[in-house]
């Protein structure tokens, strides 16, 4: 039996309904329906009145949650698409991220996001919105890029007592899958060596990790030998893990599927040059979604986000440089 | 028909007792004082930041802080110092938060009016205005999963608030969940300098209440009387499983905005009006007319909410302020993410 990416996101949120009665599901049709994605299939039958359609209204969804959890609750929020968590911004940034900081009171809240393209979906069903969320104190923004990850790390985030953005990467929901679900996985706060490699590091995370892998793949054949990092969570950063592979490679891509300005790429190659400058041969490179809003048209699209080619082209110039 | 579903019947509604008319007196006079204070130590250059006063809202909020009961949850705004007192607030809270003293709940992290124990029920307020309805509607989520089934929740806004998306979200949501919700609507007429004419359009905030699908009531909030009244009936409503509450209050402000504003854009004949009489001094002449006080009794209700006020300020100014070296730096609870944070 196969499970997939999305099917481990389901069984996590099955799992944390049956073992922690604090547990409650909230979102839009979520219920009967089960999801626009089928995250939450059959869930609502199997736990009576723990998962909840919510009205279209992502503000009082994101400050309900914070309520919730206020007074003990462990709230899962599902954002339909994760462009739409823009509504709730102010309750997630300003109300929930501070939380902590201003009273005291921890908020162990876990948002999902639906993140990320796939073909035709256009400007407003496709975003990656980590970099936007990592800007922000008091916010956990978790990545994962396997079926593993993405069950335990579930779990895991709804354990945390702190706000988490957890991004789902719609693409691999259907395409990636595993055998069995681990029972544990590495904390969130510990990236994963993909691919072992002696010539470039490249960090990575949620569905660029298999883009990076498949360049790996390609540049293997040339006899470049690629290091994949996948962060699996961008904040915090597992930045330890980051400069050791440097340290053996001396070369640093940073690949990202959100917007270049501000973003998880140039915070890691900031932490990069300021902690390891001595360490690198080249200076570092990144790739990111083109810097305009994500196209509706699959050959626009395939070309708007960082793809396996773009990314061996990269490597192949900083193994030049 | 919709008349008589939304607008419950004034029949029902108990006599207020002295005792709570006295009780309420009490906080209103007390919140007058803290206030007074607050304006003085900030002309004073003592307080850091802004000072924002409720005056001609403290019947309001006082007959809603003490319609509340233990285990309730509040949600107050910034013209809430009466209902916070009332709901339990204790008076150095208040100055400890104003100096930006490290034994307050917020360590001088946020300021003024942006103080609560939110596990106690009392949740602190963010700048952002409509944001904090939702979060109590939220907390009478989670008491409904406990099975708590006798808190209700309140929270209160301005006429600027109503203005606001997450007013509208949260309204909704606690419709749609039947939450025991109490939202109390303050019109003190101006939003900062923006009168109701440039707020919104209809002729009565209370006339949303229908179009929400919850109970709406309106109040005069120069009086405590009806306040204790109204708000009374509307918390038994809450409480009895009647849904939520929308319940809107007219005053006027009579102060600026914050005491850095004097206020010179508003229509000075509003004052001449009855949403211009100071609550206070209403209730004043109203314990008197009904010899619930004289004035020895009256002279002795100011002397003590002085000496308790100066008192809790004494104390508070003897405590440790905000100090960067004493600071974690730290937004985080979960130990591993804050040590994963800290070690960089």
């Amino acid at each position: 039996m196969t499970i997939t990416y999305l099917e481990a996101i389901r069984e996590a949120q099955e799992k944390a309904l049956r073992d922690d009665e604090r547990v409650y599901i909230y979102g839009q049709d979520i219920g009967t329906l089960g999801g626009a994605f089928k995250a939450t299939k059959n869930l609502a039958k199997e736990f009576p009145g723990r998962v909840l359609d919510a009205p279209i209204s992502e503000d009082a969804m994101v400050g309900s949650a914070i309520g919730a959890a206020i007074e003990g609750m462990r709230p899962i929020i599902e954002m339909q698409f994760a462009d739409f968590s823009m509504v709730a911004i102010n309750q997630i940034v300003n109300q929930a991220a501070t939380l902590y900081w201003r009273t005291q009171v921890a908020c162990p809240i876990t948002i999902r996001l639906p993140s990320g393209g796939n073909p035709g979906s256009g400007p407003f069903h496709s975003q990656c919105l980590e970099s936007l969320y990592s800007h922000f104190p008091g916010l956990v923004v978790m990545t994962p890029a396997t079926v593993e990850d993405a069950y335990t790390m579930l779990l895991e985030a709804v354990e945390i007592d702190d706000p988490v953005i957890f991004c789902e990467h719609k693409y691999l929901y259907n395409r990636l899958k595993c055998e069995v679900l681990p029972e544990t996985g590495l904390p969130c706060d510990t990236a994963r060596i993909a691919r072992f490699g002696r010539d470039v590091t490249i960090v990575a995370y949620s569905a660029m990790v298999h883009e990076a892998l498949a360049a790996a793949d390609q540049l293997h054949k040339e006899d470049i030998e690629v290091e994949v990092v996948d962060l699996r969570c961008v904040k915090p950063f597992d930045l330890k893990t980051v400069l050791s592979s440097v340290a053996r490679t001396a070369r640093l891509l940073c690949v990202g599927e959100s917007w270049p300005w501000g973003g998880v790429n140039s915070e890691v190659i900031a932490s990069v040059v300021t902690h390891g400058f001595h360490l690198l041969d080249a200076p570092p490179q990144r790739i990111n979604s083109k810097d305009t809003p994500v196209p509706f048209h699959p050959s626009l699209w395939g070309v708007h986000k960082p793809s396996s080619q773009v990314i061996a082209a990269a490597v192949r110039r900083l193994c030049d440089w | 028909m919709l008349d008589t579903l939304k607008q419950p019947k004034r029949g029902v509604v108990s006599p207020v007792s002295r005792e709570q008319y006295v009780d309420a007196f009490n906080w209103m006079l007390l919140a007058r004082t803290v206030e007074e204070k607050l304006a003085s130590l900030w002309r004073a250059g003592k307080i850091s930041g802004g000072v924002y006063l409720g005056k001609g809202q403290e019947a309001i909020s006082a007959a809603l802080g003490i319609m509340l009961k233990s285990g309730d949850i509040f949600g107050p705004l910034i013209r809430d110092q009466a209902g916070r007192l009332a709901f339990g607030e204790s008076l150095i809270d208040v100055f400890r938060v104003h100096f930006g003293s490290r034994t307050s709940l917020s360590r001088g992290r946020d300021g003024n009016v942006h103080r609560g124990n939110p596990r106690g029920g009392y949740h602190a307020m963010i700048s952002h205005l409509g944001s904090l309805i939702s979060v109590v509607a939220g907390a009478l989520v989670a008491r409904r999963f406990q099975g708590d089934t006798t808190a209700i929740g309140a929270t209160t806004i301005g006429d600027g608030g109503t203005s606001t998306g997450a007013f509208h979200e949260a309204i909704n949501m606690a419709a749609v969940e039947k939450l025991p919700l109490v939202v109390v609507v303050v019109n003190n007429q101006y939003a900062y300098s923006t009168p109701n004419s440039r707020q919104f359009a209809c002729s009565d905030l209370v006339e949303r209440a229908t179009g929400y699908g919850v109970e709406g009531h309106s109040l005069d909030g120069t009086d405590l009387q009806e306040c204790l009244e109204v708000l009374g009936q509307a918390t038994q409503r809450a409480r009895s499983g009647h849904g939520p509450q929308m319940v809107v209050g007219d005053c006027l402000r009579l102060t600026g905005h914050g005491e850095h504003d004097d206020a010179s854009y508003m229509d000075k004949t509003l004052s001449q009006t009855r949403l211009g009489r100071d609550c206070l001094k209403i209730a004043e002449n109203y314990l008197q007319e009904r010899h619930w006080a004289d004035h020895v009794l009256l002279e002795d209700w100011r002397k003590n909410a002085k000496e308790q006020v100066e008192n809790a300020v004494a104390d508070a100014q003897h405590e440790p302020l905000a100090d960067p070296a004493m600071e974690t730096w730290c937004p985080y609870a979960t130990k591993r993410i804050a040590s994963a944070v800290l070690v960089r």
